[in-house]
This record gives C-alpha cells, sequence and structure tokens, in this order.
C-alpha cells in the first residue's frame, strides 16, 4: 500500500512541475535570507566581542551561514529537475541522480530542524559568556592607557548609554571596582588617601557610577556621584529614586537583545525547513509520476504518484533488512576470505 | 523655421515609440524614489522639529513629494500613448489632450531644479531656525515640571549624546543660563546664595554642563562641573583639554547633517529630472511625428518630427496673442453679460 497516492495525467503533470519550479525559486530566495541572517549575526557577535572577552562562540551563526549557501545549491539543482521534468528526453539523464538527491534533501532537512534548535539553545552559553565578559570590561575601564585595553572605556560607556543599562547586575557593581584611572587621584589629598586605606586591596572605591550610567528622562540633573549619601543632595532619596540612573543591568540587556534575535531567526528557519519539506515531497511526486507511466513511450498516458512506496513501518522494515545484508555480506566475505588463508597456509 | 526637425521613417518611428514606452516605466520608478526620498527627508526633519523655529525648510520636501508623485501619473499618461501611437486608428484622441499635457508637464518637471535650488538657498534660513530653537531648548532645560516644556531637557540630551555636539555654538552656551531646576537647588546653602546674588537676574549660573555633554571618547572620567577651575580637579587644564566634552555645537552639528543629507539626495533629483526630459522630448517628436500620418492612407509613409512649429520667438508671439484673444472675449463676455441688447461687435471700435 503506497503512502498518498494520487494519480497523475499530463496537465496535472505539468501544473505540479510548473508550480514545484516555482516554489524552488523562493526557495532559493529563503536560503539566501538564512546565510544573511547568519551574516548579520556573526557581525553583531564580532560588533560586541570585547564585551564577551573575545570568547564568544561563532558556532551557531557558521552552521547558519554553511546551511544557507547548501540550500541555495540544493534548491538551484531541484528547480533545474523540475524544469527538464517536463521534457522527457532531457529528464533521462535526472533519473538515476533523483532517488540519492532527495536522501540528500532527507538530511539537509533534518540538520535545519537542528540548526533550529541550537538557535534557541545558545541564549545560554550567550548568557555566561557576557556575565564574564562584562565583568572584566568593568575592570578595565580604567586603563585607557594600557595599550590593547584602552578601548575599554569608549565600548561600555557607548553600549551602557545605547542598551539603557548599568553595571552587570546593577549599577552597584561600579562600587565594587575602581573606575577611576590613578593618573587622575590626587595621592596627596585626605579624602583619596582615606578611600584607600578603607579597604584591603588600596583601591580607589566609591558610591559613584560613570555618566554613561545617566537617565536622559530624570527631571532634575544626573546624580552620579555619593549616590547612596541622601544628605550630599537637595531634596534627594536614593531609595525612591529610579529616574535617575538606568536601573536594569546590562547582562540582562545584551542577554534580551540578542535572545530576541535568536529567536527570529530560530522561527525563521523553522518556516524555511517547513518550505522545504513541502518542495522535497512535491519532488518526490514528480519523481514518483514520471517513472510510473502506464505506456513509456506516450508522454500523454496517466500515471501515479506517492511518496512511499509502501507504508512507512514496511519501507522502515525494508532499509534495516538492507542494511542487516550489507552487514552481513561483508562478514561473509571475511569468513571466505579466513577459509581462503586457511587453506592457503 | 521649424525647430529641432527630424526626419521619422516608419521604423524609427516604431523604435522611438517602443523606446519610450520602455523609458516611461524606468522614469516611473524613478519618480516613486524621488516620492520615498521626499518622505525621508520629510520624516528627519520632522524628528528634530521641536529643535526648530521655522518649517521654511519643509518646502524642499513637499516639493519633491509632489512632483515625485506626479511624475508617476505623467509617466504613465506617456506610457499609455506610447502603446496607443502604434496604432493610427488610435493616435488621434490623444490630439486635444497632449499640448495642455507637455505645458504642465514642463512645469512639473522645473519644480524638481526649484527644489534643488531651494535646498541650497534655505541654508541660512535652516541656520537661523536652528539657532532659535537650540536657544529656547537650552534656556527651557530645566522646566521639567511646566506642560508643553516637560520634555525639553530629554529631547536636547538626547540630541547631544546622538549628534556629538555641546550646546548652541559651543559648551559656553550652558554657562548663560541657569539649566538646574529651582526645585533641585538649597536656598539655604551659602555657595547657592552666593550664586545668585552674584548676577542680575536671580539665576544660578554655574560652569557647569549637562551629563549629555560628556565625551565617552575621553581617557578620563567625565568632568561636568567648575570646567574653568583647574585647581578643582588634579591634573585638568581646561585650555588644552580637548577630549572631555563634545567640542562641536550642535547648530552646527544638525546643519552639516541636514546638508548632507540633501547634498545625497541632489544628484538622484538631477538624474530624475534629466530623465523626465528626455522622455518629453521624445515624447513631443512622437506626436508631431504621428499628426503626419493622421488621415493618410498609407500609415509607413515618413514624416517629419519637430519640437516647435515655428522658432521660439514667433511661437511666443503667438501663445501672447491667444492669450490676449481669451482675454478680450473673457472681458466682452462680461461686458456683454451686463447689457446684453448690445451688439458685442459694435462695443469692439468703441474700446479699441
Amino acid at each position: 500500500m503506497a503512502l498518498m497516492k494520487v494519480k497523475f495525467d499530463l496537465k496535472k503533470r505539468v501544473k505540479l512541475a510548473q508550480m514545484l519550479w516555482l516554489m524552488y525559486w523562493f526557495s532559493i530566495m529563503a536560503g539566501v535570507l538564512v546565510f544573511s541572517m547568519g551574516l548579520f549575526f556573526k557581525i553583531e557577535l564580532r560588533k560586541r566581542s570585547e564585551l564577551m572577552d573575545n570568547n564568544e562562540s561563532h558556532f551557531v551563526p557558521n552552521i547558519l551561514i554553511g546551511v544557507g549557501l547548501l540550500a541555495c545549491f540544493l534548491n538551484a539543482s531541484g528547480g533545474k529537475i523540475c524544469y527538464d521534468s517536463l521534457d522527457s528526453t532531457k529528464f533521462v539523464k535526472w533519473k538515476t541522480v533523483l532517488k540519492p538527491f532527495l536522501i540528500c534533501c532527507l538530511f539537509f532537512n533534518f540538520l535545519l530542524i537542528v540548526t533550529a534548535v541550537m538557535c534557541f539553545a545558545m541564549r545560554i552559553p550567550l548568557e555566561f559568556t557576557l556575565a564574564e565578559g562584562l565583568k572584566n570590561g568593568m575592570k578595565y575601564y580604567k586603563d585607557t592607557d594600557t595599550p590593547g585595553r584602552c578601548y575599554m572605556k569608549r565600548t561600555l560607556d557607548l553600549m551602557q548609554m545605547e542598551f539603557r543599562c548599568c553595571g552587570n547586575n546593577n549599577y552597584k557593581d561600579w562600587f565594587e571596582i575602581q573606575w577611576v584611572s590613578n593618573r587622575y587621584l590626587d595621592f596627596s589629598s585626605k579624602e583619596v588617601k582615606d578611600r584607600i586605606s578603607s579597604n584591603v586591596d588600596g583601591k580607589y572605591l566609591m558610591d559613584g557610577v560613570p555618566f554613561s550610567c545617566c537617565n536622559p528622562s530624570s527631571p532634575r540633573p544626573c546624580i552620579q556621584q555619593q549616590i547612596t549619601n541622601n544628605s550630599a543632595h537637595y531634596s534627594y532619596d536614593h531609595y525612591t529614586e529610579d529616574l535617575n540612573i538606568w536601573k536594569r543591568g546590562c547582562r540582562d540587556a545584551l542577554v534580551s537583545y540578542y535572545g530576541g534575535m535568536m529567536n527570529t531567526i530560530g522561527i525563521l528557519v523553522l518556516m524555511v525547513t517547513l518550505l522545504q519539506i513541502a518542495v522535497m515531497i512535491g519532488l518526490q511526486y514528480v519523481n514518483t509520476s514520471l517513472s510510473t507511466l502506464v505506456n513509456p513511450e506516450d508522454p500523454e498516458s496517466e500515471s501515479e504518484g506517492w511518496i512511499l512506496e509502501k507504508t512507512v513501518k514496511e519501507t522502515f522494515t525494508d532499509i534495516m533488512a538492507k542494511m542487516k545484508a550489507m552487514g552481513k555480506g561483508s562478514q561473509v566475505d571475511e569468513g571466505a576470505n579466513e577459509e581462503a588463508v586457511a587453506t592457503v597456509s | 523655421m521649424v525647430l529641432l526637425k527630424i526626419k521619422f521613417p516608419f521604423q524609427k518611428r516604431v523604435r522611438l515609440a517602443q523606446g519610450l514606452w520602455l523609458l516611461s516605466w524606468v522614469a516611473m520608478f524613478s519618480g516613486a524614489i524621488t516620492f520615498a526620498m521626499g518622505v525621508f527627508l520629510k520624516t528627519e526633519l520632522h524628528r528634530r522639529s521641536e529643535v526648530m523655529h521655522s518649517m521654511d525648510i519643509h518646502i524642499v520636501p513637499n516639493l519633491l513629494m509632489a512632483v515625485g508623485l506626479a511624475s508617476v501619473g505623467i509617466n504613465i499618461c506617456a506610457g499609455k500613448v506610447c502603446q496607443d501611437s502604434l496604432d493610427p486608428t488610435r493616435f488621434p484622441r490623444w490630439k486635444m489632450f497632449l499640448p495642455p499635457f507637455f505645458c504642465f508637464s514642463v512645469f512639473l518637471t522645473s519644480l524638481l531644479l526649484v527644489a534643488m535650488i531651494l535646498s541650497f538657498a534655505l541654508q541660512p534660513s535652516l541656520e537661523e531656525s536652528l539657532k532659535i530653537g537650540l536657544k529656547n531648548g537650552i534656556r527651557f532645560y530645566k522646566d521639567t515640571d511646566t506642560p508643553g516644556r516637560c520634555f525639553q531637557k530629554e529631547t536636547i540630551d538626547r540630541l547631544q549624546i546622538e549628534f556629538q555636539c555641546c550646546g548652541n555654538t559651543n559648551y559656553r552656551d550652558w554657562f548663560e543660563v541657569q539649566w538646574i531646576s529651582s526645585r533641585y537647588l538649597d536656598f539655604t546653602s551659602k555657595e547657592v546664595k552666593d550664586r545668585v546674588r552674584s548676577n542680575v537676574d536671580g539665576r544660578y549660573l554655574l560652569d557647569g554642563v549637562p551629563f549629555s555633554c560628556c565625551n565617552p571618547a575621553s581617557p578620563r572620567p567625565c568632568i561636568q562641573y567648575s570646567l574653568l577651575d583647574n585647581s578643582a580637579h588634579y591634573n585638568y587644564e581646561y585650555q588644552s583639554e580637548e577630549l572631555n566634552l563634545y567640542n562641536r555645537g550642535c547648530r552646527q552639528a544638525l546643519v552639516s547633517y541636514y546638508m548632507g543629507l540633501m547634498n545625497t539626495i541632489g544628484p538622484c533629483v538631477l538624474f530624475d529630472f534629466l530623465l523626465q526630459m528626455t522622455i518629453l522630448v521624445s515624447l513631443r517628436y512622437l506626436q508631431t511625428a504621428m499628426e503626419g500620418v493622421i488621415g493618410q492612407e498609407n500609415v509607413e509613409i515618413e514624416t517629419e518630427g519637430y519640437i516647435l512649429e515655428k522658432g521660439v520667438k514667433e511661437t511666443l508671439l503667438e501663445t501672447k496673442e491667444k492669450m490676449k484673444k481669451l482675454l478680450q472675449f473673457a472681458r466682452v463676455g462680461d461686458a456683454s453679460a451686463v447689457t446684453p441688447d448690445t451688439e458685442p461687435e459694435a462695443d469692439k471700435p468703441a474700446t479699441a
């Protein structure tokens, strides 16, 4: 019992081939879309690689780029096959290639599904990389004279302004590191000496944040220094003040930015997978309908098309039997060789 | 003397019609692109309308949008005329329509040139409008509790951050206004009282700027307050310090941004203008060449095409005469309406 058998006359075959050719063009464009999304994602990761400690994994965008290119190639071949299927002389050369081509398409569709799942799952390692990278970035904020790290201040400032965030988890992260370089500290002043002697490592810690944490929507000019000291500013209570500086942490902001991007890309890859499965089934119908012509000489005769020649279960048992036979065949060969060796020796 | 006469055998006519039909499609897209660029420019101007005092500069995107839309219509008509010109039975119905169509199209297309010229000529007006707008914005920066002005602070802060600029002409503009609201000043403190008393208007002026003037590229944490006091900060000299704040004024930043936009749009508009004029000239040749074919038995004869039947001077004189006649008829029509029994012919020698 064939799976989903359909009768085909010439008109129906021609219509199927034409529709399938059009769908292959859409699939080529979808492949280009996947490729460009992989490229875009790669560029976005590269842009902020300083904040990820140059440690981020480019595995997912690379796979997307590869899959996009492969999709373009497979769909172009499929389109050519469809185009030739309308002419029986041209189609003959494709007949032998078609079955392995369809199996390739099947594996490719599995690869697409795996890619989509990986897009969704990449959020977790990205979160860890970002946490580590941001912590180190903040540590090197003050090192604007150290080669290799001199742009960290600018990168962090621009990132905090663009993503509207402050610090790693929140603004208090800035209180735990020295973000003012020693070059700009007057070590003869009492205040500086007090602060340095107040902690074990001799760091200049203060309850202040850089200007890039300031929120422009605040009704009052930004309070960056002595944030936790209510008496230092007129009419100020840092417990109730929530518009002064950004409340969100940069790790959260970046993870949701990249997470949103990856979710969109994952959904698009799933839709492309559906399109690919549809064209694969269409091609199988074209293949079977052209190989079961009632009268092989007459191109206008009727034929039948199906997805699988037998039912799913039978096809599966067939494949298992074939693989067992192949395995036994090699074993028998080895046994025959051993006997031959034994008899010779 | 006919202006720019060209002989048109049948094949040349057909090829002209076909080429023109194709070109009219290209010009239609070009017109749509001009419209889109007008929309883009208008959106960009509208986004910063809070710091602009007058809307004079909006005439440039308005012209671009109007002409872009009109040229789509003109080119559709031109394409239709081309299609019909290959069929001599269908062409005569365009006879009455084409002369006013040409005048109208030439006028509209010349508006493109006008838009380009205006985009350069209105630059001083734009600069003046920004000067006043920014001055007001900086003055009302502190009024975050006054309805209607409560978003000035956020607008100016975001503008300074995005365009990397500070103040109107430069950062010293902030020293001349009170940009800290009185709500956040402790009037019992000596420092505040001193500052308020130091000037006639009783304003709290200080040599400090808002945080949005800070330059992230500076190697040291931003110095916003006591900018002119070298001793207030360690290892600081305001005369040689360049990277601490943005050096550019916002007026200059915005003017160069908009001029840059219009300089990019300029060549595209010029290309559209040239394309449109080419189409109109070719259509005129096609019309005059086809007019020679109308009424003839053999459609494949050779005809002549020209731009103007007589020379430029003679055509202008003729047009003037036509206008005069029309006006006279209108005047005489009025007179005959007032005195219905008097003959218009008898009136004429009396008025002449």
